[in-house]
């Protein structure tokens, strides 16, 4: 088939479900940290709360958009603009799966693949930060501007022990395209060990994998490292003055800073869209499984509602699990939607422990935020570095 | 397709290259250089130098850009205000630049081979593999050289800081 024609199809298909990704995402957010507090979080709008992304958009877009007379203009509008933009480029070199064939064409489950894709996520997230500490400098406002300082001097600390706990698994791997670095980790130790990153020998990658999550907290700007928008010390911080989309723009580059982390994570540390164990031992009914039961624990819930809505609701969401059950089982489409089932699975509960962190941990102080970077992290994913380069050498 | 992306590129960075003096505030300026690093880069992968391209994009674009406009928002730099131009300087100033400008395009034209121009696309060595075969083979020392220099510029500029704190 025509590239551009299938390039433009595997867009519009990627941009559709990042962008639903990215409105449900804040709707999952809100879920998890209101059942970490013992709250229901949204039921409003829809069963369960389900249509509220779409009212936040409703909202965001209809509201007053207030130009205060004091800002900076041209940088006042580039910012939220650069922010959203290179907050979204990196998905576009992110493998979701295996090479296809789908009706006789062949392709992959990828936008592009480039043979520097780690690099060019590194370079792109750099760009990001000026998107955040341009809106706090065009603010001209006391507290917009500490948070963009504070996020550009974060931001700089924590990208070197970033990339020094990316570069260890990369020894290991030997290259820098995302798709060769998630199928150097296929196949099994001893028949049953996954050789994900976090497993693989001569050096496992664990330490540089909770590494680079603490990386990716602090480069996110998301708690304990939120200080650049710290409400009770600067209000908002660097999107103080901004309202309506330029102000949804800012969020939507921080969840999708958050889905870019996540998934280069699943991709370097935990093997891509690589099943957790053979399939020969099942693998490929754990889908399944899980939908299944949740289907079974729809159908308890309708059976013994604990509010008169749920009679309605939960049997529908029941039969949709079924059916999601159904089509796992199906192989004409099984093999498409077994990897990106690993792959979502994974990058979803990374989201998740980016959510449990938020709705746990108390926020850093600005100077030990500053010394945990400089004299915890940089050293300690630096001797990682040097003993997985030893045993690299060592053990080729 | 690929001489019409190199006319944008190369477009951009010249104008990014213009702003950058034209502009008087030193935000702007900074911003402006960045654009020129940005368009540089996407000549870089022009060229096939794909990994100088994302090293300059994450070295020069993504963190010394980030350090000078870091550095200019803590100062609060203002915007610079112009100085009085003499007319000596305002009407020789534009026939010298032509002059100059005239020299160095003699120069480079003398210099290179007329009968070989770029070809987009046909060098191979730009990936990490081969960059990395060659800094750690034929140009180890200079690699090591200034690895070693730049160390020592960071020794001296802690010892001249820390001179201004005692």
């Amino acid at each position: 088939m025509n590239f551009y024609l299938l390039s433009l199809i595997k867009t519009a298909i990627v941009v559709g479900i990042f962008m639903h990704v990215l409105a449900y995402l804040q709707w999952i957010e809100r879920k998890v940290i209101a059942h970490v507090q013992l709250r229901v979080g949204p039921r409003r709008v829809g069963p369960h709360g389900l249509l509220q992304p779409l009212a936040d958009v409703i909202k965001l877009v209809t509201k007053e958009d207030i130009l205060p007379s004091h800002v900076n203009k041209v940088f006042y509008f580039l910012a939220p603009f650069i922010a959203v933009t290179f907050a979204l480029i990196s998905i576009s070199v992110i493998p979701f799966g295996p090479i296809i064939t789908v009706g006789g064409v062949r392709t992959a489950m990828q936008l592009t693949d480039l043979n520097i894709g780690v690099l060019f996520i590194f370079g792109i997230s750099g760009l990001g930060v000026y998107g955040v500490a341009l809106a706090g400098w065009a603010s001209n406002n006391k507290y917009a501007l500490m948070g963009g300082l504070r996020s550009s001097a974060q931001m700089i600390s924590y990208e070197l022990p970033m990339a020094l706990a990316l570069s260890a698994p990369l020894l290991i791997l030997n290259t820098l395209s995302l798709r060769e670095i998630a199928n150097g980790q296929a196949g099994f130790y001893l028949g049953f060990i996954p050789r994900w990153s976090i497993f693989q020998m001569p050096f496992p990658q664990i330490f540089s994998f909770i590494l680079f999550l603490i990386a990716g907290f602090a480069e996110t700007n998301r708690v304990p490292f939120d200080l650049p928008e710290a409400e009770n010390e600067l209000v908002a911080g660097f999107h103080v003055e901004y309202a309506s989309m330029k102000f949804a723009s800012f969020f939507m580059a921080e969840y999708a800073n958050m889905v870019t982390v996540s998934c280069v994570a699943t991709l370097l540390f935990l093997g891509g869209w690589h099943p957790i164990f053979p399939e020969k031992y099942g693998s490929g009914l754990i889908p399944v499984a899980i939908f299944a039961g949740s289907a079974l624990l729809c159908f308890f819930h309708a059976a013994n509602p604990a509010r008169p809505f749920d009679r309605i609701t939960l049997p529908v969401f029941g039969l949709l699990f079924l059916g999601a059950a159904g089509l796992f089982l199906l192989p004409p489409v099984q093999f498409i939607l077994l990897p990106l089932f690993w792959f979502s699975a994974k990058v979803l509960i990374i989201l998740f422990v980016f959510i449990w962190v938020r709705a746990t941990l108390p926020r850093f102080r600005y100077d030990q935020l500053m010394r945990f970077a400089w004299t915890f992290m940089f050293p300690v994913a630096l001797i990682n570095l040097f003993i997985t380069a030893l045993l690299v050498a060592l053990f080729p | 397709m690929d001489a019409l992306l190199f006319m944008i590129f190369a477009a951009i960075a010249v104008i990014c290259g213009i702003n950058l003096v034209v502009q008087t505030h030193p935000i702007s300026s900074a911003l402006s250089l960045v654009g020129v690093m940005g368009a540089l880069a996407a000549l870089y992968l022009l060229l096939g130098g794909e990994f100088i391209a994302a090293a300059q994009l994450v070295v020069y674009a993504g963190a010394i850009m980030v350090l000078f406009v870091f550095v200019i928002m803590l100062l609060n730099a203002g915007t610079e205000k112009k100085m009085v131009v003499r007319p000596l300087g305002k009407y020789l100033g534009a026939p010298f630049l032509l002059i100059f400008f005239g020299m160095i395009a003699y120069m480079i034209q003398r210099i290179l081979p007329a009968s070989s121009p770029v070809v987009f696309g046909a060098f191979q060595g730009g990936t990490a593999a081969e960059i990395g075969r060659s800094l750690f083979t034929v140009y180890l020392l200079p690699f090591e050289v200034t690895s070693v220099l730049i160390l020592i510029a960071i020794l001296g500029a802690i010892v001249l800081a820390r001179k201004e704190v005692d």
